[in-house]
C-alpha cells in the first residue's frame, strides 16, 4: 500500500476510534449538569447519586476522548502535511481557537468537577460541570465549523498559492457547520441517553436499586425522545444541504445513476459500481428524491452516471452508511416513542427493556456510518472541489506510516478493551458502591 | 511586525507548556526512584491529580497555533519528526490514560501495568521533545519543498540528544521540586533530597548544553548582534539559582517557582536565538522556515490575536485558581476520596 492508502486508513482508525468515546461525553456531562441541577433545585438527594454514578462512568470515557484527541490534532501535519500548508489558515486557525476557547475551559473545570464533590457547594459543582458540558459542546461546534468548511469552503481565497481566510465570520456561520453541528451534538444526546437508559433496563431487569434506575431511564427518556424527533426532521435539511452543496454525494447516498425528473427512492437497492448500476432495487417512491432534495417534485437530480468516474465517491460505502444511519435514526425515534407511552409501566414490559439494554450498541453504529457517510461521502476531495485527497498526503515513506498505523491498532485496540471493560464493570456495580453506600440516598433529606 | 509577536506567543506557550506539563513528565520519571509502596505511588498519582490534563492542553494550544499561525512550519515539522512525534503522542497517551485507569480495578498486576505506563508516557515524551527542540535549534535536513531527508535516528545526534537530557534533566528537578511542596512525611522528605541532589547534574548539562549550542547552532549570534536580549539566558540561569538559594532556605513552592522561571527562560533563550528561523534547515539556509516565509495572511494573523489577547489571560486566571484551590499536601484523607487516583 502507498502513503496516501496508509494515511487514510490511520486517519480513518484514529477518528473512529476518537469519535467512539466523544458522543457520550457530549451527551453525559449534559445529563449530568441535569442531574445536578436537578439536585440543587430539589434537594433530592438521589439527584446527587445519579451525577456521581454516571459521573464515574463518564470519567472513564472521557480520559480516552481527550488523549485520542491530540493525535487527530497533530496527524494533519505528521499526514496530510501538503493539505496543512494549503489550508492551514482557515484550517488551522480553527483549531487553535478550539483549544482557547472550549478545550481549556473543559480540561480544566473536569478536574474541579471530578475532585470537587466534598470541596465546594452543591451549586458551584453544579457550575463546574456545566461548564464542562457547555466547553465541550462549543468546542464540537469549532472542529465541525472546521469540516463543514472541508464540505463546502466558504469565505477563502486563492492567493499566494493557497486558500487564505477573506471572511471569518462566513466560515464559522455557514448553514453547513450550524447543521453538522446540530445534527452531530444531537446524535450524542441519543447516544448518551441510549446509554443510560440501557444499562439502567439492565438493573431494572434484576429489580436492583429501582427507583434510582427508574428515574435515570426516565430522565434519559425523555432527552433522548426530543432528539430523536429532533434529529431526524433535521437530518432532512442536511440532506437538503447535501443536495446543494454536493451533488456526487447525494445521488451515491441514494445509488441514484441516471439524471432524472422525479427521481424515485427505492425502499431497497444495491448498487453495482462496476456497472454503473443497481443489482436490484424494489419499491419505488416516485418523485421522493427530488422532493426530499430539493422540496420539488420535479426537480432534476443528477444521476452519478453524470459525474466524471474521478469525481465520484466509492458509492457502495456512502450508500450503506447513509441507509444504516438512517435505517438507525428512525429506529431511535420509535423506541423512545414506545418507551414514552410505556412511561408509568416501563417495569412490566421487561421485553421493551431487553430491547433497550440490547440497544446500547446502536447509536454507537449510527455515529461512526453518519461520520463515515460524511467523510467517504466527500471523496475524492479532501477540500471540496479545491484539494484532492492525494494530493494532501505528506511526503513522507509508507514504511513510517506503516508502522505507526500498525501501532495504532495496537494500541488503540487495547485502550479500546480497558475502556469498555470498566465502563462495563462500573456500569454493573451500581450505586450501591458510591461513598455511603446503597442507604444514603434513598430517605437522607438535604440538608 | 504581526509575524514577529505570534513568533512569540509561539514561543512563550510551548515554553509554558513545558513549565506546566514539565513536572507531570519529570514526576512521572522520578515515581519508581521516589515511591516505596503503593500509598506513595498514590500520592503522587495525586500530586498531578487535578492538573496533568489542564496542563497537557497546553500542548494542544502551542500545537494548534502553529498551525494556525505558520501552517508551513506545522506541516513540514511534524511531517518531518513524524516517527518523534508520533512516539510522544502514544506515549501521552498511555500516561493519561493511567491517571484515570490506575485506581479502578483492585489487583496489583493492573496497578503495576499502569504505573509502566505511566513511567514510559512520562520518561519518553520528557526526553523527545529535548532531542526535537535541540534539532530545531541546529536544523534539519528539509529540502525547497519541505521534504525531509532522514529518519528517526538522525535526529539522534549528539546535540539532539543533549538536548533531550538537559529537558529530561530540568523536568525531573522541576517534578521532585512539585512533590515536595505536594506530600507529607518520608515522600516529602525524599522528594526533597532527591531535588537537592539533581541540582548540581541539571545545572552541568545545562552549562554543558550552552556550550555545545555555541559549536552545534548559530542561536548565539542573535545574542551577539543584540545583546539586550540576553536578558533570556540571564533569567535561565537566576531560574536555576534561585532553586539552590530556596531550596537552601527550606522555601520550596519558591524553589518550585524558580524552576518555572527556569525551564520558561531556556525554552525562549532557545527561540529566541532561533528567530525569525522556526525550523532552520540544515541542508542549505534557503530552505529555512521563518516567521515571515511560512506565516498564514495578515487577516488570519490579526484575528487569531485578538482571541489569543482576550483568551490567553482568561485561561490563566483560572487555571491559577484551580492550582490555588488544589494545592494542598495530599494526606491520607485526599487519597480515600472516591474520585481520587
Amino acid at each position: 500500500m502507498d502513503v496516501l492508502m496508509l494515511s487514510r486508513l490511520q486517519f480513518a482508525a484514529a477518528t473512529f476510534f476518537h469519535f467512539l468515546f466523544v458522543p457520550l461525553t457530549l451527551g453525559l456531562s449534559v445529563l449530568i449538569a441535569i442531574m445536578e441541577t436537578l439536585y440543587v433545585k430539589r434537594g433530592d438527594e438521589q439527584y446527587r447519586r445519579m451525577a456521581r454514578f454516571w459521573g464515574k462512568i463518564f470519567l472513564i470515557n472521557f480520559a480516552i476522548g481527550v488523549v485520542t484527541g491530540i493525535t487527530l490534532e497533530f496527524q494533519f501535519g505528521t499526514n496530510w502535511s501538503r493539505y496543512s500548508q494549503y489550508v492551514g489558515d482557515i484550517f488551522g486557525s480553527l483549531l487553535a481557537v478550539e483549544a482557547t476557547v472550549a478545550f481549556f475551559l473543559e480540561s480544566t473545570f473536569i478536574a474541579v468537577w471530578a475532585f470537587g464533590w466534598d470541596r465546594m457547594s452543591a451549586k458551584a459543582h453544579m457550575i463546574c460541570i456545566w461548564l464542562v458540558a457547555i466547553a465541550s459542546n462549543v468546542s464540537a461546534y469549532w472542529i465541525l465549523s472546521a469540516n463543514a468548511w472541508m464540505q463546502h469552503p466558504v469565505g477563502y481565497v486563492m492567493r499566494n498559492g493557497r486558500a487564505e481566510l477573506a471572511d471569518f465570520l462566513a466560515v464559522i456561520t455557514q448553514k453547513f457547520a450550524v447543521l453538522a453541528f446540530l445534527h452531530t451534538v444531537s446524535a450524542g444526546y441519543i447516544l448518551a441517553g441510549f446509554f443510560v437508559m440501557g444499562v439502567s433496563a439492565w438493573h431494572l431487569l434484576r429489580k436492583q436499586n429501582r427507583e434510582f434506575f427508574l428515574k435515570s431511564f426516565r430522565l434519559a427518556l425523555v432527552f433522548a425522545l426530543v432528539f430523536a424527533i429532533f434529529e431526524v426532521v433535521q437530518g432532512h435539511l442536511n440532506g437538503s444541504e447535501v443536495a446543494e452543496a454536493q451533488p456526487a454525494k447525494l445521488a451515491a447516498m441514494e445509488s441514484h445513476w441516471e439524471t432524472q425528473k422525479n427521481a424515485p427512492i427505492y425502499l431497497f437497492s444495491l448498487p453495482d459500481e462496476d456497472y454503473e448500476r443497481n443489482l436490484v432495487q424494489i419499491g419505488p417512491i416516485p418523485s421522493a428524491l427530488s422532493l426530499l432534495a430539493y422540496h420539488d417534485p420535479d426537480a432534476v437530480v443528477k444521476g452519478l452516471k453524470d459525474f466524471p468516474k474521478d469525481e465520484r465517491p466509492p458509492v457502495f460505502l456512502t450508500f450503506l452508511s447513509f441507509k444504516v444511519m438512517v435505517g438507525l435514526g428512525f429506529l431511535f425515534m420509535a423506541l423512545t416513542v414506545w418507551g414514552f407511552l410505556i412511561r408509568k409501566r416501563l417495569e412490566d414490559n421487561p421485553l421493551y427493556l431487553k430491547i433497550m439494554l440490547w440497544s446500547i450498541p446502536l447509536p454507537y453504529l449510527a455515529i461512526e456510518f453518519g461520520w463515515m457517510l460524511a467523510e467517504v461521502g466527500r471523496q475524492p476531495w479532501i477540500v471540496y472541489g479545491i484539494m484532492k485527497t492525494k494530493d494532501a498526503v505528506s511526503p513522507i515513506a509508507a514504511s513510517q506510516v506503516g508502522i505507526s498505523l500498525v501501532a495504532f491498532l495496537l494500541v488503540y485496540g487495547l485502550l479500546g478493551l480497558a475502556a469498555f471493560f470498566l465502563i462495563f464493570k462500573y456500569a454493573r456495580k451500581g450505586p450501591d458502591a458510591l461513598p455511603g453506600g446503597a442507604a444514603a440516598g434513598e430517605e437522607v433529606a438535604h440538608a | 511586525m504581526l509575524e514577529t509577536i505570534w513568533f512569540v506567543l509561539w514561543g512563550v506557550l510551548w515554553a509554558v507548556y513545558f513549565m506546566l506539563d514539565g513536572f507531570d513528565l519529570g514526576l512521572g520519571t522520578l515515581m519508581p526512584l521516589l515511591a516505596r509502596d503503593d500509598n506513595d505511588r498514590r500520592v503522587i498519582y495525586n500530586a498531578m491529580g487535578p492538573f496533568w490534563d489542564g496542563n497537557e492542553v497546553w500542548l494542544i494550544t502551542a500545537g494548534g497555533v502553529t498551525f494556525a499561525a505558520f501552517p508551513t512550519t506545522y506541516a513540514v515539522m511534524f511531517s518531518s519528526l513524524y516517527s518523534a512525534l508520533l512516539l510522544i503522542l502514544f506515549a501521552l497517551i498511555l500516561r493519561g490514560v493511567a491517571f484515570e485507569y490506575r485506581g479502578k480495578v483492585d489487583s496489583p498486576g493492573w496497578r503495576r501495568m499502569w504505573d509502566w505506563c505511566l513511567w514510559v508516557g512520562s520518561f519518553l515524551p520528557a526526553l523527545l521533545f529535548g532531542v526535537a527542540f535541540a534539532n530545531i535549534f541546529q536544523g534539519i535536513p528539509i529540502d525547497g519543498q519541505g521534504v525531509y531527508h532522514g529518519s528517526l535516528f538522525t535526529l539522534l545526534n549528539p546535540y539532539g540528544l543533549l538536548g533531550g537530557i538537559l529537558f529530561l534533566g530540568l523536568f525531573c528537578l522541576h517534578g521532585a521540586l512539585w512533590l515536595s511542596v505536594k506530600s507529607l512525611g518520608d515522600l516529602r522528605q525524599r522528594a526533597e533530597v532527591m531535588a537537592k541532589r539533581l541540582w548540581l547534574p541539571v545545572v552541568v548539562i545545562a552549562v554543558v548544553f550552552l556550550i555545545a549550542t555555541a559549536f552545534a547552532t548559530s542561536l548565539w549570534d542573535n545574542y551577539l548582534s543584540s545583546p539586550w536580549l540576553l536578558v533570556l539566558p540571564l533569567l535561565a540561569v537566576a531560574g536555576l539559582l534561585g532553586m539552590r538559594f530556596y531550596m537552601a532556605k527550606d522555601a520550596w513552592w519558591r524553589a518550585w517557582g524558580a524552576s518555572c522561571v527556569g525551564i520558561v527562560f531556556c525554552t525562549l533563550f532557545g527561540v529566541g536565538g532561533l528567530y525569525p528561523n522556526l525550523l532552520p534547515s540544515s541542508l542549505d539556509p534557503r530552505f529555512s522556515l521563518t516567521a515571515f516565509n511560512s506565516s498564514s495572511s495578515p487577516l488570519t494573523l490579526k484575528i487569531m490575536l485578538g482571541v489569543a489577547l482576550v483568551m490567553v489571560p482568561v485561561v490563566i486566571i483560572y487555571q491559577a485558581v484551580v492550582y490555588k484551590f488544589f494545592s494542598h499536601r495530599i494526606e491520607q484523607k485526599d487519597l480515600d476520596y472516591d474520585e481520587a487516583y
